[in-house]
């Protein structure tokens, strides 16, 4: 910042009276710096002593001039941050939606300046959107070792320790050795916790307060707990049945239309509850109206593996035989299928922005996958084989081998990664894990009870109170649970691009354009041919007017012409281009094939 | 080790007090807000849904008119006066925040023709069968004193209309002549004909305050400038327009109401084609009035409904129709740009909502930001086909709605029968027409 101001101080053609005040900012400023201004100073004022003497009144009115467009103020002083803060590249790109729009030449005039005003409109929005991130109050968490302490090799008890009493009370387990091994759900808040035992014992907590809401035992097997909405509902998979109950514990509803349901995922913006089930079903439950919304036969098997991509609502389901596919309430065949590991696939899971996709599989074997792409980008080999997997809002994934958690950083950023970010063992087998939103906490349920770990930088610091408040009171919840179901998004509309609503559907419209053209008997849309208009006297004499018409043509000529000689330019290069690599490769002899 | 761990002090998030406004912290990154696009589409639709639910256009009646009302004029200084002429000659000034009647005038024998107020105010104009100009005071006449008109001229045929100049003491009328008055002479200082019997409308143009426009019965449209000796230039359409309004912001289009159900607005500099033509009345149209925005403009019609179009439209956005009312003959857009008056045949004045859904009366600042913002996702997604069914119905009196079926169909044959022709005789004998182009007959200079 210091260092352009500074030049344009040395070049302003002001002599001044008054040495300005000391800033901060020029304390920083070394030797160096000072002995090249004073040579522009000196360059400056050589180059310009002859012209002072020729024409000083000119020189004064340029001043004065200078002064009004520098922004300078009247006591003559600089405005030492001149224009608009600028903003980080980084930042900007962060809340850059879409790209900009590039045919813009040949758009109509019209719609020229309806693209050009909503451009400028978004680039307005977007620049006061990274701009606000500066003012966001909370910073990520962190754990760094010292030199040559792995962080991997920190115990729960040392971080417990080591940080604030609120923090270091995050760090507890809960012995139900009865009932286990457990699964457990976050509500989207992050202030509950549910725990469903597979022998039948359901609990829900206010985890941070430690206050019991309600506690229970089903009498039946529990094979997943999921909660809905709201802190006020969760639904049970039990042996036959799907249950929903209310946060006391008592019995809302027993749907028999989902039975031998294995696995649940809730999709928030659509109010679906996503059940897999024993007998192969995906079916898709509408809890804000109760009604069914799809029921698919996947026509493979026992579905017991499942996660959602919480960037466009697909259900991801892995198979045994190894291949996981992709769902949507809309189609009865998957959306994708693609063959992920040799043996079945144990867990999977998805990151928040829809990229990635993290599995595991019985060939003991962990793969990242672009899902974008459908592409493997890592594969890592675990000894034990990760038994379930769960990634958190800042990227951190935890995977469960035995009765070890285990905590990878950065799966996708760069190489490949050789340990673990953190690990802890627990005392049963592990099964279930899940990162608790908008803290620094993974939950663990195992054999034998429930083990919340602290996982410094797993949250997202800074939530948004008007999409999920972990502060909020009753009334707000109240607010936010008639604002979410006004804008609960149609079950039709979930697809592998969420954005596809905002694209023009140019297929359409060309559909629309035959028809039209058909019914009206001529293109409404096309080129007027150019009729010359009248213009003035002498002007319109019948050899000018003709001379005028054809300077029209020859435009539409030129930019043919203008095409045509592009793309054979282009050919002509790339013929060039294969020749020579042709030529390369003629000069090779029989023998280079054994060159390697 | 250094570590940090996420902890957040309650007391940064929750309210002090009871009696504070909730805190709410945000976080605009896109990956905290999936769905962005779906979620606003589903906004958007609601927006319209309530758009309609909330359409309540009709604000008040004002009754009192013994006979049909044949012409209504605002007042120039202040937005609650209103005056209106019915077909009995009686002429009635109206307050419209307290819709009642100020006062009543018996201004003419037979019709109330025209009438305009003067640019201060203080002073209105009416012409009416009896072959009479009359100006009125605006201020009522004491207690027991007659209404008696400030000054009479008497003319030697019947008016139909007239308008005052935006600026000076001139006045136009017109009849069997286009006619420029000094309030100060009793004779006309200029009289412009061009070969026509009568004249329905004359308009002064709200920028070039000497320019001119009347409607002739010939079926022409004459434009006039009044410090010439005679009309600049006429067009001459296929139909006979009732009337026709300038636009007050882009002052060189005006918009005519045809008799063929249509309206055109034509640009002044180039007559030999409209520059739109908006189509949808069942109807002849009879009057016409651009909002003060120039962005749209109100007309009324013969079959009975009042339509509000896009300026660049071909299509109205609005259509109201009561039971009760019967033909529309003058509509006039108030000068806050939030209400339309229509005169009608059955002697009521009719006040609506110029945008239908609009909540009256004052708003908070959150409701102001929250219909911004549903306005703008409107916008945003009105092409959608699920938007653009909702937001596009109206309901619509059982024959009208015949009727447009009706005309479609005529027009849809037309069109074939037009194709068919062209497609058996020799390529470019029958050119193409744009509907643009059809309406127009000729243009003279």
């Amino acid at each position: 910042m210091a260092a352009p101001v500074q030049e344009a101080l040395a070049n302003t053609h002001v002599e001044k009276k008054k040495k300005p005040p000391k800033r901060y900012w020029e304390e920083t400023k070394n030797e160096d710096d000072k002995n090249t201004d004073k040579d522009v100073k000196d360059k400056n004022s050589e180059g310009e002593a002859p012209q002072e003497v020729s024409d000083k009144k000119d020189d004064e009115r340029r001043k004065k001039r200078k002064r009004r467009i520098d922004g300078k103020f009247i006591s003559g002083k600089k405005d030492p941050f001149p224009g608009e803060a600028p903003i980080p590249q980084e930042q900007l790109k962060k809340f850059q939606r879409g790209k900009k729009f590039q045919k813009l030449n040949r758009a109509r005039k019209k719609a020229k300046e309806i693209i050009t005003q909503s451009e400028a409109a978004s680039a307005l929005a977007q620049k006061e959107a990274a701009r606000y991130d500066l003012l966001l109050p909370e910073e990520a968490g962190f754990l760094e070792g010292e030199e040559g302490e792995d962080t991997c090799t920190v115990s729960q008890e040392d971080i417990a320790e080591a940080v604030d009493i609120t923090s270091g009370a995050k760090y507890f387990n809960l012995h139900l050795t009865q009932f286990g091994p457990y699964r457990l759900d976050y509500s989207r808040t992050g202030r509950h916790l549910l725990l469903g035992g597979r022998r039948g014992h359901v609990s829900c907590i206010e985890w941070q307060t430690k206050n019991l809401m309600c506690e229970m035992n089903v009498m039946e097997t529990v094979q997943d707990i999921k909660w809905l909405h709201t802190e006020a509902m969760f639904a049970v998979a039990q042996k036959k049945w799907l249950y929903i109950y209310d946060s006391k514990g008592i019995e809302l509803h027993c749907i028999k239309k989902f039975n031998d349901v294995l696995r649940m995922q809730f999709l928030p913006y659509h109010f679906l509850l996503a059940t897999a089930s024993a007998t192969g079903f995906l079916q898709y439950l509408d809890v804000s109206v109760g009604k069914e919304v799809a029921a698919i036969c996947t026509k493979s098997g026992r579905l017991d593996v499942m996660a959602q991509n919480p960037y466009n609502a697909i259900i991801h389901l892995g198979h045994p035989n190894g291949t996981v596919s992709l769902w949507s309430p809309n189609q009865k065949e998957p959306l994708v299928k693609m063959l992920c590991h040799r043996g079945a696939v144990r867990s999977l899971t998805v990151d928040k922005t829809g990229t990635y996709m993290v599995t595991s599989g019985l060939d003991r074997k962990l793969k990242v996958y672009d899902i974008r792409a459908f592409k493997p980008l890592h594969k890592y080999f675990l000894p034990a084989g990760a038994s379930c997997l769960s990634l958190s809002q800042k990227g951190l994934l935890s995977a469960a081998t035995g009765d070890v958690v285990q905590v990878y950083r950065d799966v996708w950023g760069g190489g490949p990664i050789s340990k673990p970010y953190m690990a802890h063992r627990v005392r049963g087998s592990v099964w279930g894990v899940g990162f608790c939103p908008f803290e620094d906490v993974l939950g663990i349920g195992h054999g034998e009870g429930f083990t919340s770990m602290i996982v410094p930088g797993a949250g997202e610091p800074n939530f948004d109170a008007l999409d999920v408040n972990p502060y909020r009171s009753l009334k707000q919840r109240q607010e936010w649970e008639v604002k979410a179901l006004l804008e609960k998004v149609q079950p039709e509309l979930i697809g592998l691009d969420p954005g596809l609503l905002g694209k023009v559907d140019q297929a359409t419209f060309e559909q629309k354009h035959k028809e039209r053209v058909e019914a009206l008997g001529y293109d409404p849309l096309a080129n007027e041919k150019f009729k010359p208009r009248f213009k003035k006297r002498g002007k319109s004499a019948a050899g000018a007017v003709e001379k005028r018409k054809k300077k029209v043509a020859h435009e539409d000529q030129r930019d043919v012409i203008r095409k045509t000689v592009e793309e054979r330019m282009e050919r002509e290069k790339e013929r060039k281009e294969s020749a020579k690599q042709q030529a390369e490769q003629g000069r090779k002899t029989a023998l280079d094939r054994f060159k390697k | 080790m250094k570590v940090k761990v996420l902890c957040r002090n309650p007391d940064d998030y929750v309210r002090e007090t009871s009696r504070d406004i909730q805190r709410v912290p945000r976080n605009y990154d896109p990956t905290l807000h999936p769905f962005e696009v779906p979620r606003e589409y589903t906004r958007a639709l609601n927006a319209t849904k309530l758009d309609r639910i909330f359409a309540k256009p009709f604000v008040a009646s004002l009754d009192g008119h013994r006979d049909g009302v044949n012409c209504i004029a605002k007042h120039v200084k202040s937005l609650s006066t209103v005056l209106s002429g019915a077909c009995d000659g009686q002429v009635k000034i109206w307050n419209l925040s307290r819709r009642e009647c100020l006062r009543t005038i018996q201004a003419h024998e037979g019709f109330v023709r025209g009438i305009c107020s003067r640019f201060c105010g203080t002073s209105f104009f009416t012409v009416g069968d009896d072959k009479t100009i009359k100006q009125w005071s605006m201020e009522a006449p004491g207690c027991g004193v007659r209404e008696e008109p400030l000054t009479t001229i008497l003319g030697k045929a019947v008016y139909t209309g007239i308008d005052h100049h935006q600026s000076e003491g001139t006045f136009a009328t017109c009849g069997q002549t286009v006619d420029i008055w000094d309030e100060q002479k009793s004779s006309p200082i200029r009289s412009f004909s061009w070969g026509v019997d009568s004249f329905s409308c004359v308009r002064y143009n709200p920028v070039e305050t000497e320019l001119l426009a009347s409607c002739a019965s010939d079926r022409s449209i004459i434009l006039y400038d009044m410090r010439e000796s005679t009309p600049l230039k006429k067009v001459v359409m296929q139909l006979r327009s009732n009337t026709l309004c300038w636009n007050p912001m882009e002052a060189y289009n005006f918009t005519c109401a045809n008799e063929d159900y249509n309206l055109y607005t034509y640009d002044m500099r180039r007559l030999d084609a409209p520059v739109t033509v908006h189509m949808d009345h069942v109807s002849a149209v009879l009057d016409v009035d651009y909002s003060p925005t120039g962005r749209e403009f109100v007309s009324a019609s013969f079959d009975k409904t009042v339509r509000i179009f896009p300026k660049h439209s071909g299509h109205s956005r609005e259509v109201y129709h009561t039971k009760r009312m019967q033909h529309v003959i003058c509509v006039r857009w108030s000068a806050d740009n939030k209400y339309i008056l229509s005169g009608s045949d059955e002697m009521n004045i009719r006040i609506w909502k110029a945008n239908a859904s609009e909540k009256l009366g004052v708003l908070t600042s959150r409701e102001k930001a929250a219909i911004h913002y549903n306005q703008k996702l409107k916008e945003k997604f009105q092409h959608h086909p699920q938007v653009k069914r909702i937001a596009r119905h109206r309901h619509l009196p059982r024959d009208i709605f015949k009727q447009k079926r009706e005309l479609r169909e005529m027009k849809e044959a037309r069109r074939r029968k037009e194709q068919n022709v062209r497609k058996h005789s020799k390529p470019g004998s029958v050119p193409l027409v744009t509907e643009k182009e059809k309406h127009v007959v000729t243009v003279v200079e």
